[in-house]
């Protein structure tokens, strides 16, 4: 069997323990929500700290709030986030990109705050000890070089959260707190485009709420690639959020996921839509753009090739939804299951 | 450092001690002699191991003991009650949902949940409710059929004669 | 058996499911035992090297540890097949791919002992990795063996059958076809355990997950130079086979030893990524056919050229590779043949057997060029095939007795129930429907290890309580053994399943069954089993006609009663029959074995391939084809299987649906695939994802609806009637997903498996105007031996090579080969 390395278990009752408790030694503490990605990478030895803060105990990063804002506490599971009303009459994209995290089981303990600070993935790196000692270890951890691109001057896991794309386009903002305060950042800000240093997040900071805007008429899809029909990770995603005003745009989002090492917005696919009827040939255009910015490396599932190519198709799929096309079809095809049509009077 | 946890495991009270980085498949497993559970690999990749937390399917491989505290486990030993298999165990055994056997204490875990949760599931949430367990044997079919049975044997009184 | 069955052919709960329900069948990683401790493997980081040194003292000094072990007390090799016992339980000199074992530590547990094994400094020179393999053609140095044909090629062979070259020049058309299919795993839930122990009397025990304790059995003895007679394996109920748990292992013959060394109980249980790393999966294979056919269709000639990439070891490589030529002639007509196979060693985990055994790749590509010949031809697939199936009880050109061949109905079947006539070449672009058959063994016609013995023995125990007890060595690994050996007793004897215990797969108690490899289970043991209780029978018979003064041949055996048949209520039950017979003979005790007739073919190599009676398949498989981005979805599949009798018809079921699930995994997902670092920054060759998640098994949502029938017509060979489920049902279904494909979207993917990427590139490729085509675009020049020339029967053959060199002559490493394909030598 695969075992944990040791470390010493602490569980704060307020967020202001944990916090201190973090601050002790942020090098080597880390945080533990649902555990659902942090536990198999230490089984693995990708990380292994000495003390784990435990947040499970936390009541207020449960907590969800629906007012002016809708704010979702950092530790409120995948399960209870996808069965949430809310989220799925006014946030639909944030409903099928939780839904599609993983597995039942998975989403019942894996927490959103866990799935947005995600550790960026590969091929090279999601691996036993003994299978990266086979490879001389890689840049992301205890070797210096990138297999997936060996003159990379930087390391190029992959981004494989399937919310973060999904409430980046909703413009969502995250908070962040420390025993030095609190603070709001936008949770584009959170990601920065490096498979080791992917998060801003400073090491004595905790990812606290995730704020989401009024929904105000914006309509939400999120399409997620992968082999089956659960368990695995995206290997290219497309989350889209638009303001319709009857067939035209009057603002939208492109947000696309798995084709770097952090949520990449495609803004040259939004302005070919912002201020135009969303027509099929424009459509067609704005998912060639998006496209474009697509760098997927060999360090997933299928090729690269093609799945820079499957972009194009999730970005129309997406942009299809939202003008209240019937995409079921196609839905069943790459989900395996129908989801959500986002609803027309949102 | 081993910590003193109480819960409790199919109704009956737990009381043990276990180190910090134990997960609770470990423990029940390796304390508790509690082997229904299974393990396929220890990384939540395959289902085999789910158990029921406080009602909920969870996956005990990524469950660290110390956060069972004060909670209520249901494993497979758990299933049959006052001398008689639950209905999902008794149609598994009819139709032929389990085969090597392996992955069914998992699935039996799951459905078992769904049931609780929704008496009557379509197929489509059936699958969609054991997506997160794999099987080489079977081809899922037989356990889909099973589970309907199963659904539908629990609203009937069962009988007094138990099968063995 | 005139009489209808009680038993047989009616849907029933298996015999052990109330056990796997509950949770309580004990497989090998639930055994604890007082005092136990845990072994870890320390396995090379190396694909290729020489073992300079080995240090343990800081892993020996590690508190908690109780014993390293290292290859140099492991100096006796073993390996399945008497010609390749090539492997170390350790290694000793080098490693020959990463993860071969290298040391072993025991500890008080798991995590101790994997800790001290991380403080083991192993030496390592390197040597050149063979990735491939090209790269093993090309180099004969350094030899990754130093046995084996020449440099670092396992075994090549060539066999032929009539003057195939006049026959395919002859022919009114040729067809010459390159196709790849990948390597793949077994992928079982349960991961490979093993409990060792010196049992109170000093004998080893060793318990296993093992699909053939016997095997293991003979294993043991040698490698641990120790009496067969005093060691017990013990068989657990297996949580998955599919013939990964066919060899002796490493792991296994460690545990072993360190129980013996330690005198306290030692387990060991492989992680997931070990699992991959043991592998003996299905080889990948490279494969060329040349077929000649005659206007309407008929074969002429077939000349088939396969190439394996074997792996680091030998396993059963040589059985496989001869595996990949041995069918072809069951199916379908092919009067005459010739087939040249080549097995290379490279360094990756060893390849194997895995459910079909060398057999369904070389399928594919027959089946898939027979849709090419169809399509030429101007003939539907359905209807050329049902031209050319091979006749029944006939010999095929290279001496293969077929027996009953329910391939015709099996095709007619699911063209019917698929509406095949309505749907192939009418459905609009983008859907698909593609045929495909298959056949396979119903057990190997003869064994690994060369001897006159049995295949099967069962052996009965009556007594006074009149419970029966049926011992076995046959293993359980899901496929519902258990369940067919109670049948059969049960239904011979007249009484209630639950009335009967089965014990399987122990070493000392029971006698000895070859194991579950080759799906022989049913049609061996069966057959044991059913002449063991008829001549527990015919004593109690004896008995109670005595008694009664009722002729013996009006006894009916049923109903847990043994009566009159003109007057059924004058009997006794069966408990007063055994009481009667026992009082009247003495203890009741009664034994059947089994061996498969004698095989036709007296050429080497024409070992493998003969059975006692072969099963059949057909499928229809419709498959959705996105033209725009080549995702393929498979909703529906239609299967047919000539079983000859379903025992229990709700686990011949369970085997259809599961092989049909594990086909799509292959056609779809599945590879057990390899990085090879740049070569100028590393001689790194690791598995590129052995863990559950990147290695794609369908999941529960990704089933399509499955129609089954089954064709039932007895055959003689077997118990009841029946012949084979568990093997045959997987292996038409790959080469129906790439016939859908075609059909579907007009592409050719003559590559296994069959994947978005890949038909994307043959539309792009078709779109250009270039051949609509994603498959391997040669077959290498290889320097094949001459070929054993054997005049196919109708020829005025007699099984035997007419230019095999006479017996006085043959070195002893070709009796060893000849002990492999079962040729007496």
């Amino acid at each position: 069997m695969m075992r944990l390395p040791a470390f010493r278990y602490r569980a704060p009752r307020t967020i202001a323990d944990a916090a201190a408790w973090l601050a002790e030694n942020p090098a080597d503490t880390m945080l533990l929500a649902g555990g659902t990605d942090l536990l198999p990478n230490m089984k693995r030895r990708q990380q292994t700290p000495a003390t784990l803060i435990g947040l499970r105990g936390i009541r207020e990063l449960a907590e969800i709030a629906s007012g002016e804002t809708f704010d979702i506490g950092a530790g409120v599971t995948l399960s209870t986030l996808v069965s949430h009303p809310h989220v799925r009459q006014r946030y639909p994209g944030l409903y099928q990109a939780a839904a599609q995290v993983a597995t039942p089981h998975l989403r019942n303990m894996g927490t959103i705050g866990g799935n947005l600070c995600l550790d960026t993935r590969c091929t090279y790196y999601d691996q036993t000890y003994q299978w990266r000692k086979a490879i001389d270890f890689c840049m992301k951890k205890d070797g210096d070089t990138c297999w997936v691109a060996t003159s990379s001057p930087r390391c190029l896991a992959v981004s494989s959260t399937d919310t973060a794309p999904m409430l980046q386009a909703l413009a969502a903002s995250v908070t962040l707190q420390s025993s030095r305060g609190a603070r709001v950042v936008p949770l584009a800000d959170l990601y920065a485009n490096d498979g080791m240093h992917y998060l801003t997040r400073q090491p004595d900071e905790i990812l606290t709420k995730v704020t989401l805007p009024a929904i105000d008429g914006w309509r939400s899809a999120y399409w997620k690639l992968r082999r089956r029909g659960s368990f695995d990770f995206p290997v290219a995603a497309a989350a889209v959020a638009a303001k319709l005003d009857g067939p035209d745009v009057i603002d939208v989002r492109i947000v696309l996921g798995a084709v770097a090492s952090r949520p990449v917005a495609s803004d040259q696919a939004a302005a070919i839509l912002r201020g135009n009827r969303l027509t099929d040939e424009l459509i067609g255009a704005a998912s060639a753009a998006a496209a474009d910015v697509a760098k997927p490396m060999d360090n997933t599932d299928f090729e690269l090739v093609w799945r820079k190519s499957m972009v194009r198709t999730l970005v129309a799929s997406a942009l299809h939804e939202i003008r209240g096309d019937d995409v079921r079809a196609r839905r069943r095809q790459i989900a395996r299951q129908e989801l959500l049509l986002i609803s027309r009077s949102a | 450092m081993k910590v003193r946890l109480a819960f409790t495991v199919n109704d009956e009270p737990v009381e043990l001690l276990a180190d910090d980085y134990k997960t609770l498949l470990e423990v029940l497993r390796e304390d508790l002699g509690l082997t229904g559970t299974k393990h396929g690999c220890e990384l939540g990749e395959c289902g085999a191991c789910a158990v029921l937390v406080d009602g909920q399917p969870l996956l005990s491989c990524l469950v660290l003991a110390v956060e069972s505290e004060g909670r209520r486990i249901e494993t497979v030993e758990g299933l049959a009650a006052g001398g008689r298999l639950h209905p999902l165990q008794e149609c598994f055994a009819d139709l032929g949902a389990a085969q090597c056997g392996y992955c069914t204490p998992g699935i039996l875990m799951t459905a078992k949940a769904l049931l609780d949760r929704e008496p009557h599931p379509s197929r489509e949430r059936i699958a969609e409710a054991l997506s997160g367990n794999l099987c080489r044997c079977t081809g899922y079919l037989q356990i889909f059929e099973a589970v309907e049975a199963a659904a539908e044997r629990a609203e009937t009184v069962p009988s007094a004669e138990e099968t063995a | 058996m005139s009489r209808p069955t009680r038993v047989v052919g009616r849907p029933r709960r298996r015999v052990d499911a109330r056990a796997k329900v509950t949770g309580q069948t004990r497989f090998a990683d639930d055994i604890m035992l007082p005092r136990m401790l845990h072994c870890v493997l320390l396995r090379s980081t190396q694909p290729h090297a020489r073992i300079l040194g080995i240090d343990t003292t800081r892993a020996a000094a590690v508190d908690g540890v109780h014993l390293v072990l290292t290859g140099d007390v492991f100096p006796i090799p073993y390996g399945i097949l008497p010609v390749s016992h090539d492997e170390h339980a350790l290694c000793r000199d080098k490693v020959r791919f990463v993860g071969d074992p290298v040391a072993a530590v025991i500890a008080r547990d798991e995590a101790t002992a994997e800790r001290a094994a991380q403080t083991i400094d192993v030496t390592y020179e390197p040597l050149r990795t063979f990735a491939s393999p090209a790269d093993s053609l090309a180099y004969p140095e350094p030899r990754i063996h130093e046995y084996g044909d020449h440099g670092n090629v396992h075994k090549a062979v060539a066999l032929q059958f009539g003057d195939v070259d006049a026959a395919i020049d002859g022919a009114d058309h040729v067809f010459d076809d390159v196709f790849f299919f990948e390597g793949n795993t077994h992928l079982p839930i349960e991961q490979h355990a093993a409990v060792a122990l010196k049992d109170p009397d000093g004998k080893l025990v060793v318990y296993s997950s093992t699909q053939t304790p016997h095997y293991l059995h003979r294993a043991l003895a040698k490698a641990l130079a120790m009496p067969a007679a005093h060691i017990r394996v013990i068989a657990t109920p297996n949580g998955g086979g599919f013939g990964g748990k066919s060899d002796p292992f490493n792991h296994e013959i460690v545990v072993a030893k360190a129980a013996l060394l330690l005198d306290r109980p030692v387990k060991v249980c492989l992680t997931r990524e070990e699992v991959f790393l043991c592998h003996r999966g299905r080889h990948p294979v490279l494969m060329r056919l040349r077929t000649g056919v005659t206007r309407d269709g008929r074969i002429t000639g077939l000349d088939l050229q396969t190439l394996l990439d074997g792996g680091a070891y030998g396993s059963y490589g040589v059985a496989s590779t001869f595996y990949t030529g041995a069918l072809q002639t069951v199916t379908y007509d092919i009067p005459r043949y010739r087939f040249r196979g080549c097995r290379v060693f490279t360094n990756k985990p060893p390849c194997g057997p895995k459910r079909g055994h060398g057999t369904p790749q070389s399928r594919f590509g027959q089946e898939v060029q027979l849709d090419k010949i169809a399509e030429r031809l101007e003939v539907d697939p359905a209807e050329l095939r049902l031209r050319i199936v091979a006749p029944p009880d006939s010999l095929t050109a290279n001496y293969m007795r077929v027996r009953t061949i329910g391939l015709a109905e099996c095709i007619q079947r699911v063209v019917e129930r698929s509406q095949w006539k309505d749907k192939f070449r009418k459905l609009p672009l983008g859907r698909g429907v593609g045929l495909a058959c298959s056949s396979y063994l119903s057990g190997a016609g003869l064994p690994i290890n060369w001897n006159d013995l049995p295949h099967s023995g069962v052996q009965l125990k009556l007594d006074r309580s009149g419970g029966v007890t049926v011992f076995c060595g046959a293993t359980e690994i899901g496929q519902g053994s258990d369940d067919v050996l109670v049948a059969a007793v049960s239904e011979v004897l007249g009484v209630d399943p639950f009335d009967v215990r089965a014990v399987t797969g122990d070493t000392d108690l029971t006698p000895v069954d070859l194991g579950s490899y080759s799906s022989r289970v049913t049609m061996m043991m069966g057959n044991a089993a059913i002449q063991a209780a008829e001549r527990a029978r015919e004593i109690l018979a004896s008995a109670v006609s005595a008694r009664l003064e009722v002729a013996k041949d009006r006894l009916v055996f049923a109903d847990r009663r043994v009566f009159d048949s003109e007057r059924p209520d004058r009997g006794v039950t069966f408990q007063e029959a055994v009481c009667i017979a026992e009082a009247a003979v003495g203890t009741i005790g009664t034994t059947g074995s089994y061996t498969p007739p004698k095989s036709a073919a007296h050429y080497k190599g024409g070992g493998v391939g003969p059975t006692p009676t072969y099963s059949y398949t057909a499928a229809v498989v419709e498959a959705e084809v996105d033209p725009e981005t080549g995702w393929i979805t498979v909703p529906r599949v239609w299967i047919a299987h000539d079983i000859g009798r379903a025992i229990n018809p709700t686990l011949v079921r369970g085997q259809v649906e599961g092989s049909v699930y594990m086909g799509l995994g292959e056609a779809l997902m599945e590879e057990q695939a390899f990085r090879r670092l740049p070569p100028r920054l590393s001689n790194a060759l690791v598995h590129k994802f052995p863990s559950m998640l990147e290695y794609k098994s369908p999941t529960s949502l990704d089933m399509p609806e499955i129609f089954t029938d089954l064709i039932e017509h007895p055959d003689p060979e077997g118990p009841f009637g029946g012949k084979e489920v568990g093997q045959g049902p997987l292996l038409p279904i790959m080469p129906a997903v790439a016939n859908a494909v075609y059909d579907a979207v007009g592409v050719r993917v003559d590559q296994i498996p069959v994947t978005p990427e890949k038909i994307l590139r043959a539309l792009k490729a078709k779109a250009a105007g270039k051949p609509p085509r994603c498959g391997p675009a040669a077959f290498p020049e290889i320097a094949w031996p001459e070929a054993l020339l054997v005049a196919p029967p109708w020829e005025g053959g007699d099984g035997r090579a007419s230019n095999e060199p006479p017996k006085g002559s043959r070195r002893k490493a070709d009796a060893g080969v000849e002990a492999t394909a079962g040729v007496r030598p």
